[in-house]
Formats: structure tokens, C-alpha cells, sequence
């Protein structure tokens, strides 16, 4: 096949995929401007993946947090994000690979137009471009695996937010917690990257036994997990579990608040919801199409 | 499906080169991409049409049918839009809900399409093979290298049919016929050559839309009609021109001097003498055996199905004309001074009407029809209450197709339904390797008709949010606003 596979849709967005990487990129401003911040996007973007994978033995391993000797732009962005948290958890840059790949294409394209506002989304990792009194509403799912918005945040350009990720169980990644999906809202994507993986991590209920759990090289043989318990299945819980899972991720992303690493995040896991946020974020449930008609 | 890179097996493990990250892949699983997976130690593409433990698991997140390479800064078709199932991914035999619901708005209707693949166990194809030649006895087993996929059926007209695949080939038998079923009905219902052997009978290529090629020979014509009844058509044209007309046919061979035609026109008697059986005045049956010889019999000599012209009627100097159905084959005649017919050249206005004869028969083609039933499962993946959606198709309100092409229901029970291959998109069969055949359906209906069926209204999503990915999709084949606006 050929790669990249770039292709433009009728609505105006940019469609931009490379292995696993798969980008949607959308822009405002002039039709010249986005069309040189497109072009420069499809540029920065050819040989990115090629670029990462030279490099990809290293991204595999356990950060170190005094620094590491990663070369490519990306790459350090990757270690950045997780070295704040690799002194006391076991984290690899790849935790935030796909924020930092959205990062870097978004800043390419803010380099090369003026743009009144951007996003790429990176499955899901979203790195945001606001000026002005622009903003994005961001759609929120239940889980990542369902299908349809269910709820709608609002990111102002005041708002330090310029990153948006989400991680869980049913993702593409690799969870080692039990939440179905964690979603966090910090000042770069690579960093709300990171920060919703170790979040994912910490919704968990040791032990339990309702919740199935494999080494991850059993399923992905490199896997940068390596032989570490991966929750492949997750049974029923009471309520009490639920909550308890919920608050050991709560308890984590407010420690993360407090050290201004993130700005906010929502915790999901079986139906029940928790909101960890410097502001109160305003979290509109939409009215379903189908209760409209 | 097809391998579309190599990939380098270390163990059960492949090692994927389609991309540089170049993942470890075991079987069942996919790689990093979703894209890429291991299917019993081959490398296959997972996105355009097929069904892997992992991207059941993701919900269906599947990229089927990337629109472009390098960008040409190409859009995506606008305009009124139908998604296929195909590649659409299926979630059985989980009761999720089907992986895309769309809806789009038609005309102002809100329309519902619940576009899944079914995972089909009970299917099969029928297949039609214009032709008159013999391929084999009714009931006789058809065979793909050895392996028993189906039989022949009853015949039709100008054409013979075969059933092939069904339950008891896929999944009854042994492995391997289970396998080489799975792949016939793959390959015949995306439109591929398939060589079929009938026990007791003869060797066939089939393509859906091209010629039969029976025996190494391939079928250009379909007969016009019977023997008999190109009697019946032609008979005025030769009237004054021949004294006698015989249409060669396994069937029922035609003798114009005979035939009602024949005496409505006044045609005196010749004397002629036929063999086989006289089923009503001029029609003969079995005057040879079938074989793929003239008019579907196993002669090359026409004058082997005649006895000694009678004496007491025939006389010297009278024609005669052989020709079979198709006007394939054909031979004038003159009768010599002990009454034997001897070949001579055609006259012009003879060799016309076999030319009539000619043109009058259609191009020959194998069509080939696959035929499934929606069993429950699949229908739970459109609603809660299957039998609504039965009952919903039943009384028209909801329109079944398959990858975009119009399909028919069978009346009764469940949703059985037929569609013609070559209407559908190339590519849209797919496999599991229980064995069973993956095939798209869609189900369009009104939204409101859709929600008192009990259908997954939270699932379903608007046409427009579907196009982040670059999906197949395609005008419609049809128009959708006819339908329950």
C-alpha cells in the first residue's frame, strides 16, 4: 500500500494515515492559509513514522527521568511527557506517542499559516490551536469502543487547555487498569497523553477476581509493556468496587491537578462518572438525534 | 481477501513489513494498526472486509477502502449517500449492535441504514450456465479439486443450474471440503473464474457475467427456443426456400413437415424418419444422447439421428435442412436417387435464417446468485426484537440490499434473500474460517419505523460523522426516496 495515505473530505477536513498513525485534522482560517497549513501537515507528516520507528527500541523501554538520548523532535517530546512520572511508575515514551505526533503536526501547520483555530486528532489524542475567542467543543464518549457523543466539553482559547486524550481498556493501547475510558484535558496532547495513561492505570482493583488480566507480550510480543498484566476482561462489580476503582484514579489525577500537570479529566468505568478538574468544566449531555424526532 | 505484503513468519508469529514499525503478529491478532493481521500465519489486510477477535473488540473501527494515494487534493463523493456494510465489520456472535448505523436525511425523511456483515453459515450460490450442452445428471455432485460443493439441479430454460455451498458442504463434511467450499462460493460470488467438475459429466469454468467454457470449449449462444418451438418461429421463413427443416435439439428436436407449424402452412410430408421418442406430432424426444455436441446432444454427424427416408413419400432431388437450436451447427441436404441425403452447399437465404437463428439466441453467460439467510443474531445486531425486523422487511417498510445492490426476499419465514454478484461492489465477500461466508447487508428504513422496531436509536450516527474515515462510499443503485417516503 501506499504510505502516507492523505486524502481530503467534502466537509474541509484532512485525513492523514501512516501505519497506526491516523490523523483528522481540521482548520480555520483563510481557504489559502489552510490550504499551506494542509500542505505543510502532509509534508511534516511523510517520513514521520519512519522517523519514530528508527528510534523504536528506545521509545520501548522504561523512561528514565533524568533525560534520555533520544534524537528526534518527537521522540524527546514522547520523553518529556513521561519523565515526570517515570521516577515513581513504570512508563516508555510510547505512552505518548500519539499526542506528541499531534503536537508536532499542529505546530507545523501553526507555523506555516495564521490560523484562528486547529485541532489534530490523533484517534482520539487531540492537540488544539485556539486564538481570540475561538473555542473547540469536544466531544466525550462513554467508552471509546461506543459509538456516538454522549457528552460535550467546551475548550475556550483562555483556557490553558491545548491537549485533549483519552485512555482505557478498550482502546487501541494497552491498559493495565480497568477503566473504561479516562479522559484528560492538559496544556500540550503528549502531556494529556501520558497523564491518561497513568490515570487508566490507577482506576484498578488489585486482585479482584471478576477482572482478567494477561501479560501483554502474550498478546502483542512487543509489546513496550513487556510481561506486565494487561485487563483483558472485566465482570461484573458491585457498586462499592466501582467507587473504590474510581477513587484510586480520582485520588491520581488530582495529585496530578495539584502539581499542574494536567488541567482536568473525567474517569469512566461501568456507567459511573467522576470529574477531577481546576475548573468546573462545563459537560453538556446533548439530546440524542433519535429522542428529536 | 488477499495477502498484500509479505510477511516474515517467526514461529505462529509474522513478523508485518507493511509499515516500519514492523509488528510481531500472532494469529487471531492484529497489529498496532488495526489494519494488519495474522490469520492462520498468513498476513492479511483486516480493514476491507473481515473479522478478527481484536477489531470486533474495538467496535468496528475499521478504515475500509482508503479513497486515495498520494493526495491529489481529491473530495470525497458528495450527494446523496449510501454506506455498504462491506468492511463494515460485523460483531457476531456478540448481540452488540451492528457496527455502523447511519442515518441520513432523504428528502427530509430521516432515513436508517443498519449496515453490518453477516456472518453466514446457511448460504450458497445458485448458479445458472446458459447453455444446452450436457453438463451432468440431475442430483449429480459437483466438485472443486475433488472436494464435493453442491450438485446439479433442475434445469431451466436454455440454461443449467447448480446449487452450490449450503450448510451440509460448509460445515457438515471434512475440513477440507468445508475450506474449498467456502472458497468456491468466495471466489464465484466476487466475480472469479471457478472450474467445477460434475460427476458423470463435464468439466465447467464459471464467472459470474462471462461465458460457460464447458470442456475447454466456451458457450457463446443460448438457444433461442426448443427445437420445437424454432420451428414454430421460423417456419413461414422457410417456407417455398426447403422441403424439410430439422432443429437438432437434446430437448426436443423439431421436424418442420411434421410439426403443426409445418401443417398450418400446408407443408407436404417428406418422408423423413426420425429417431428417439415422437412425443407429439414433429416434436421428438431423446433422438441422442446429451452430450455437447449439436443442440446439446452428443452427435456431430446430424444424419445419425435419421432413419431411411420412406420411400412411398420421399422422392429424389428433395432438401432438407439441419440445424441446431443455436444455429451453431447446420447442413444442407439433397436427397440423391436412392433417397440418401447428401451434403451440398447452403443456399443464401438458408444460411440467412440460420443466421436469424443465431442472432436470436443471447450471449451465454454463467450468472451466479448468492443466497443467504439473516439469522437471528444478525438480526439482533439491527434490533432488540429480531422478529420485528423480519416482519418490518415483510411489509415493505424496510428495504434489504447487499453492498448497495437490490436483493430479493423470499416470502415465509426469516430473512432469506437472493443477490445478484455482479451488482455489487468487487471485493464484497469475505470468510471466517469456521468456515462461513461474510457478506454485506444493509437495512434501510424511515427513522420512526426504525425506533418501533426496537431498533439501537443510541447508536445510531449521522452519514456525516462516518466520514473521518474514507469509507466506500457510492451513489446509490437505486432510488431511496421511493422507498417508504
Amino acid at each position: 500500500m501506499i504510505r502516507p495515505q492523505i486524502a481530503l473530505f467534502d466537509d474541509g477536513r484532512l485525513h492523514l494515515q501512516d501505519g497506526p498513525i491516523d490523523l483528522i485534522i481540521g482548520a480555520d482560517g483563510s481557504e489559502a492559509d489552510i490550504r499551506a497549513a494542509y500542505q505543510a501537515a502532509a509534508r511534516r507528516f511523510t517520513g514521520l513514522l519512519d522517523e519514530l520507528c528508527s528510534e523504536l527500541a528506545e521509545l520501548r523501554k522504561a523512561a528514565d527521568p533524568a533525560g534520555s538520548a533520544l534524537q528526534g523532535v518527537v521522540a524527546q517530546r514522547m520523553h518529556r511527557a513521561v519523565a515526570r512520572f517515570a521516577a515513581d511508575t513504570f512508563i516508555t515514551p510510547m505512552a505518548a506517542v500519539a499526542g506528541a505526533v499531534a503536537e508536532e503536526i499542529l505546530s507545523t501547520m501553526v507555523q506555516a499559516a495564521p490560523l484562528r483555530r486547529a485541532y489534530v486528532n490523533n484517534g482520539g489524542d487531540i492537540a488544539l490551536h485556539l486564538t481570540g475567542d475561538a473555542s473547540f467543543s469536544v466531544g466525550l464518549m462513554d467508552r471509546p469502543d461506543a459509538q456516538g457523543v454522549l457528552r460535550t466539553m467546551t475548550i475556550r482559547a483562555e483556557d490553558a487547555v491545548r491537549g485533549v486524550a483519552t485512555s482505557g481498556r478498550h482502546g487501541r493501547s494497552f491498559s493495565l487498569g480497568i477503566a473504561d475510558a479516562v479522559t484528560v484535558l492538559a496544556h500540550t496532547a503528549a502531556q494529556a497523553d501520558a497523564a491518561a495513561t497513568i490515570i487508566a492505570n490507577a482506576v484498578d482493583l488489585p486482585g479482584h477476581p471478576a477482572v482478567i488480566r494477561q501479560p501483554a507480550c502474550e498478546i502483542q510480543p512487543d509489546s513496550d509493556l513487556g510481561d506486565r498484566l494487561v485487563t483483558r476482561g472485566v465482570g461484573a462489580l458491585r457498586d462499592n468496587e466501582i467507587a473504590e476503582a474510581l477513587s484510586a484514579g480520582e485520588a491520581r489525577a488530582q495529585a496530578l491537578v495539584a502539581a499542574g500537570l494536567i488541567e482536568g479529566a473525567v474517569l469512566q468505568l461501568c456507567g459511573a462518572m467522576r470529574i477531577v478538574g481546576a475548573r468546573q468544566l462545563d459537560i453538556v449531555r446533548p439530546q440524542l438525534r433519535a429522542e428529536a424526532a | 481477501m488477499t495477502t498484500e505484503t509479505a510477511g516474515d513468519s517467526a514461529g505462529d508469529k509474522i513478523r508485518c513489513d507493511a509499515c516500519p514499525v514492523m509488528c510481531y503478529i500472532k494469529p487471531g491478532a492484529a497489529g498496532a494498526c488495526d489494519r494488519y493481521a495474522n490469520q492462520d500465519g498468513q498476513l492479511v489486510r483486516v480493514d476491507p472486509h473481515i473479522v478478527l477477535q481484536r477489531t470486533v473488540s474495538h467496535g468496528g473501527r475499521l478504515v475500509p477502502f482508503q479513497a486515495s494515494g498520494d493526495w491529489d487534493g481529491r473530495i470525497v463523493h458528495q450527494g446523496d449517500l449510501f454506506v455498504t456494510a462491506i468492511g463494515a465489520g460485523t460483531t457476531y456472535p456478540d448481540y452488540k449492535p451492528a457496527p455502523f448505523i447511519v442515518s441520513s436525511d432523504v428528502d427530509g425523511a430521516d432515513m436508517v441504514t443498519v449496515v453490518t456483515e453477516g456472518i453466514f453459515s446457511y448460504c450458497g450460490v445458485k448458479v445458472k450456465i446458459d447453455t444446452d450442452r450436457y453438463l451432468g445428471p440431475e442430483t449429480a455432485t459437483v466438485r472443486v479439486e475433488g472436494e464435493a460443493i453442491g450438485h446439479v439441479t433442475t434445469s431451466e430454460y436454455g440454461s443449467q443450474m447448480l446449487s452450490l455451498g449450503g450448510v451440509h458442504h460448509l460445515t457438515g463434511g471434512s475440513k477440507k471440503e468445508g475450506r474449498v467450499t467456502c472458497d468456491a462460493l468466495m471466489d464465484l460470488s466476487n466475480c472469479k473464474p471457478v472450474e467445477l467438475t460434475i460427476d458423470g459429466g463435464a468439466t465447467v469454468v464459471v464467472q459470474a457475467g462471462r461465458p460457460p467454457i464447458v470442456n475447454g470449449a466456451k458457450e457463446e449462444r443460448m438457444r433461442v427456443g426448443c427445437g420445437s418451438a424454432t420451428i414454430g418461429m421460423f417456419a413461414k421463413q422457410w417456407q417455398g426456400k426447403v422441403d424439410e427443416v430439422v432443429v437438432v435439439d437434446d430437448h426436443i428436436t423439431g421436424v418442420l413437415s411434421e410439426h403443426q407449424a409445418g401443417k398450418l402452412l400446408d407443408i407436404p410430408s417428406t418422408g423423413i424418419k426420425m429417431k428417439g421418442r415422437r412425443s407429439t406430432p414433429g416434436r421428438y424426444f431423446q433422438v441422442a444422447q446429451p452430450g455437447t455436441g449439436w443442440g446439446g446432444t452428443d452427435i456431430s454427424d446430424p444424419l445419425s439421428i435419421l432413419g431411411p427416408f420412406d420411400a412411398k413419400t420421399a422422392r429424389p432431388g428433395m432438401t432438407v435442412l439441419m440445424v441446431s437450436t443455436t444455429g451453431e451447427h447446420a447442413g444442407y441436404y439433397v436427397l440423391d436417387d436412392t433417397l440418401r441425403p447428401i451434403a451440398q452447399e447452403m443456399p443464401a437465404e438458408l444460411q440467412f435464417s440460420v443466421e436469424r437463428i443465431q442472432e436470436n439466441c443471447e450471449p451465454a453467460l454463467c450468472t451466479v446468485l448468492f443466497m443467504a439467510g439473516a439469522g437471528g443474531s444478525l438480526r439482533a445486531g439491527v434490533t432488540d426484537n429480531p422478529v420485528r425486523l423480519t416482519r418490518s422487511v415483510k411489509d415493505a417498510l424496510t428495504r434489504v440490499t447487499s453492498g448497495g445492490a437490490p436483493v430479493y426476499v423470499w416470502p415465509g419465514g426469516g430473512i432469506t434473500f437472493m443477490v445478484d454478484v455482479t451488482q455489487m461492489p468487487a471485493g464484497a465477500f469475505g470468510y471466517v474460517p469456521t468456515p462461513a461466508i461474510v457478506a454485506p447487508i444493509e437495512f434501510t428504513m424511515k427513522l420512526s419505523d426504525y425506533a418501533a422496531l426496537g431498533g439501537h436509536m443510541d447508536y445510531v450516527q449521522p452519514l456525516s460523522s462516518l466520514k473521518d474515515v474514507s469509507r466506500d462510499i457510492r451513489q446509490l443503485p437505486w432510488p431511496l426516496k421511493e422507498q417508504g417516503a
